[in-house]
């Protein structure tokens, strides 16, 4: 995410005040995630199919926008070709921080069933624009759009809006396999 | 200095204000636009002067694909062109194939593959009415559509596996035989589909006032337009034209079964509105759930044969051509396969219903309102994937 | 009426312009001389007994290793009157493959002919908006040709899939396929 100079945007150390207030301020925007529907080709059907009535991704507060100045969240559903790759840049600057972006389904992971030939198809939308979470599948299921989407969640849960970046504390200590990554960012930032 | 006041002359008041016109444009990105598909449109005001389509953001090299893969392997490609009704791609696809091969399918084969086609067909107009209603305004057709279409996608998914993308129909044969139970269980979704989907398909929206006023009288394509653009499919029978594929050169055996040809009848407007390729698309679901109870009737009777005995061990047609078409859901799509006698097709070329709704976008978008134009390209029920391949 | 009737049909009617014939095909076909074409289309469609008025398809064929080395561009006709099919076929040289429209007699072709430039290359004279239309404006080169060869990069994305991706394919290995470690990365064990 970019760096914005403002007031209290990761300005203050890890405290019991600020880390509370990060807390609060990330589940707000856990739960209401926005998004704009970015449904390029068949993946879209499944979006449309994961927010419709039996995949409902509107109890998790995850709405659709049409505008991608109301959204926190594209979703690049399908494949994206070189005619397409220039719009989707300048769609991305159009959003405002903090934004994420799920790469849905495998032509928009890498190319997708299209790498070999495809002369017009975009080898990965991460060519374009920075990914956070790549969800498999052609097309994903609704449910792995869903847990795609909340393993945003957690990431968002663990994002430091007040605190400053720079070292990991918390629930994501241990998580990598070698606890010895950790210790050395630690060391660092001291 | 001046003794009397000066007029005051407001801007708008002025005799010889000339009305600019105004280029707008409805980009690739847009909710209602049924995928990536740019409008360049000449607005006077509210009016649109000309519409300009701009096609290509999802062109996928499926052509090139096609030379390069084994004709098994075109399959899945076929399959993401007109992703909302995937059974018919593959099914045209193989049917092109079977008659450069000369394979004949069985009776089994070719009743399931009916079956399928019309589950299909159901599914992918409930997706377009869906849509188009959700475009227009009203939500809730949307949901309750959607809501019946994962039920028949379950028993896509109980046969082979994919809710979307099946790979199902194969050359000379299917992927999966149907399961155990897959009767009835299609016959216990005909008969909610019959008795509660459609009628309040027909209250909700087909005789709702606001639809009916909205649509009436929009973009009316005329009979001789309709041909010589090459409209095919509910667009085609929505201007009064009935002709339908499955009657006028059945395959698969659709002549033994008993269905009619839906086509516009202008009940509330002009013939060939927005409102009467609806209303075609409408009342095909009924005639498809026709055609479905029949086709069970005989599975149930016929004797099952293994789905996978007539598929080549090797796909390598002799030399030739053939030009074979088929009706999907959204219109003729026709594949022209030439093959020299490889394990790779040489060259195959589709003719996609979408592309050439498309052409005719422009002639029909002339003097009408922008929102109107969002109701005119939901009419042509295009699909991204289909006309950009 | 039958293929063989339309093609003597023809064959009276322009003489010397009809170059061959293929009625033995799946879908039979006559050859015609790439200058009469717009004359033989406005024939069939407006000749009562043919009356062919709708063009299914219009297909471009690259065929470099024929010996002539040619183009062939086909035409499906189709009649809502007599509910009958034909085809048509012109053949045209590699080098400069140009023959006149037909978008006056089907309104269609209008599309048809832009794609098969797009694509193949093939130039439509007369043609009143020749552009391309499923590639950017600013493509280099006619994809769907045999001799076709994939461009490093377009507009500083890149084309040809990565060179470690199809020297592996090309040597046998399965690129895509597991063993995956499916362990999510904050429930791991350690």
């Amino acid at each position: 995410m970019s760096e914005v100079k403002g007031l209290i945007h990761n300005r203050f150390d890890d405290g019991l005040i600020v880390t509370s207030a990060d807390q609060l301020i990330n589940w707000g925007r856990k739960n209401s995630i926005w998004f704009m529907t970015f449904g390029l080709a068949c993946c879209a059907i499944e979006m449309m199919a994961t927010g419709g009535s039996r995949y409902d991704l509107d109890r998790f507060g995850i709405m659709p926008r049409g505008t991608p100045r109301q959204s926190d969240l594209m979703i690049v559903a399908g494949t994206v070709t070189h005619k397409m790759a220039s719009r989707i840049k300048r769609l991305y600057e159009q959003m405002a921080e903090p934004k994420y972006v799920i790469s849905m389904g495998s032509c928009a992971n890498n190319g997708g069933p299209y790498w070999r030939q495809g002369y017009h198809v975009v080898k990965g939308v991460d060519e374009v624009v920075p990914v956070d979470i790549y969800v498999p599948g052609c097309p994903p299921r609704p449910e792995a759009l869903m847990y795609g989407m909340l393993k945003l969640q957690e990431r968002i849960q663990e994002d430091r809006v007040l605190r400053r970046r720079g070292f990991t504390v918390g629930s994501l200590r241990g998580a990598h396999k070698d606890g010895a990554a950790d210790q050395q960012v630690e060391k660092a930032a001291r | 200095m001046a003794t009397t006041p000066e007029p005051v002359v407001n801007e708008w008041d002025r005799e010889d204000l000339d009305t600019d016109e105004m280029v707008l444009n409805m980009g690739p990105q847009h909710p209602a636009t049924h995928g990536v598909l740019r409008l360049e449109l000449r607005t006077d005001g509210e009016v649109v002067k000309a519409a300009r389509p701009h096609i290509g953001y999802l062109h996928r090299c499926f052509e090139k694909h096609a030379e390069n893969v084994d004709y098994p392997g075109v399959l899945p490609y076929a399959d993401r062109m007109d992703y909302c009704a995937a059974m018919g791609n593959t099914l045209g696809f193989a049917l092109a194939v079977e008659k450069l091969h000369n394979i004949q399918v069985s009776p089994y084969v070719a009743t399931l593959r009916i079956v399928m086609a019309e589950l299909q067909r159901i599914a992918s107009h409930a997706v377009a009415v869906g849509t188009y209603t959700m475009d227009i305004g009203a939500f809730t057709p949307f949901l309750h559509l959607l809501r019946d279409r994962e039920k028949i996608l379950d028993l896509f998914e109980w046969t082979c596996g994919a809710r979307l993308l099946y790979n199902y129909n194969w050359i000379g044969g299917l992927s999966h035989d149907v399961p155990q139970g897959f009767v009835r269980a299609t016959r216990d979704l005909l008969r909610e589909f019959d008795s509660v989907t459609f009628p309040e398909l027909l209250d909700l929206i087909i005789h709702n006032r606001i639809f009916v006023k909205r649509l009436a009288s929009v973009g009316v394509c005329a009979k001789e337009l309709a041909i010589s653009h090459d409209l095919t499919g509910p667009n085609l029978r929505g201007s009064g034209v009935a002709r339908d594929l499955r009657k006028d050169e059945p395959y698969l055996g659709y002549e033994t079964y008993d269905f009619d040809v839906c086509t516009g009848a202008g009940q509330y407007g002009p013939l060939g509105s927005c409102f009467d390729r609806n209303w075609v698309r409408v009342v095909e679901m009924r005639e498809s759930s026709k055609i479905l109870h029949q086709a069970l009737d005989r599975l149930e009777k016929m004797e099952r044969t293994p789905v996978q005995e007539k598929c080549p061990k090797r796909v390598k047609p002799p030399k030739g051509e053939a030009y074979v078409r088929s009706e999907a859901p959204r219109g003729q799509l026709g594949y022209y396969v030439v093959s020299d006698g490889n394990i790779n097709p040489y060259r195959v070329k589709v003719k996609s219903p979408c592309f050439t709704a498309m052409s005719v976008f422009h002639h029909l978008a002339r003097g009408m309102m922008i929102a109107d134009i969002i109701a005119l390209i939901g009419s042509l029920d295009i699909v991204l994937g289909e006309i950009d391949r | 009426m039958e293929a063989k009737a339309v093609h003597e049909k023809l064959l009276s009617r322009f003489g010397e312009k009809i170059a061959g014939e293929g009625l033995l095909a799946a879908s039979p076909f006559t050859v015609v001389a790439k200058e009469a074409i717009a004359e033989v289309a406005l024939f069939c469609k407006s000749d009562p007994e043919l009356a062919f008025d709708n063009l299914m398809c219009l297909s471009g064929v690259d065929y470099p290793k024929e010996s002539p080395p040619r183009m062939e561009v086909v035409y499906h006709l189709y009649s809502y009157v007599h509910l009958q099919t034909f085809a048509l076929k012109v053949l045209l040289p590699r080098e400069d493959p140009a023959l006149p429209t037909v978008e006056g007699v089907w309104g269609v072709a209008n599309w048809h002919e832009r794609e098969c430039f797009d694509l193949l290359g093939i130039v439509f004279l007369g043609h009143s908006d020749l552009r391309r239309i499923l590639l950017p404006d600013d493509w280099e080169g006619h994809p769907l040709r045999r001799d076709w060869q994939d461009p490093e990069f377009y507009d500083g994305l890149r084309v040809k899939p990565t060179p470690q991706m199809a020297e592996r394919a090309l040597a046998g290995e399965a690129i895509g396929v597991g063993p995956f470690d499916f362990t999510p990365p904050n429930r791991s064990t350690q």
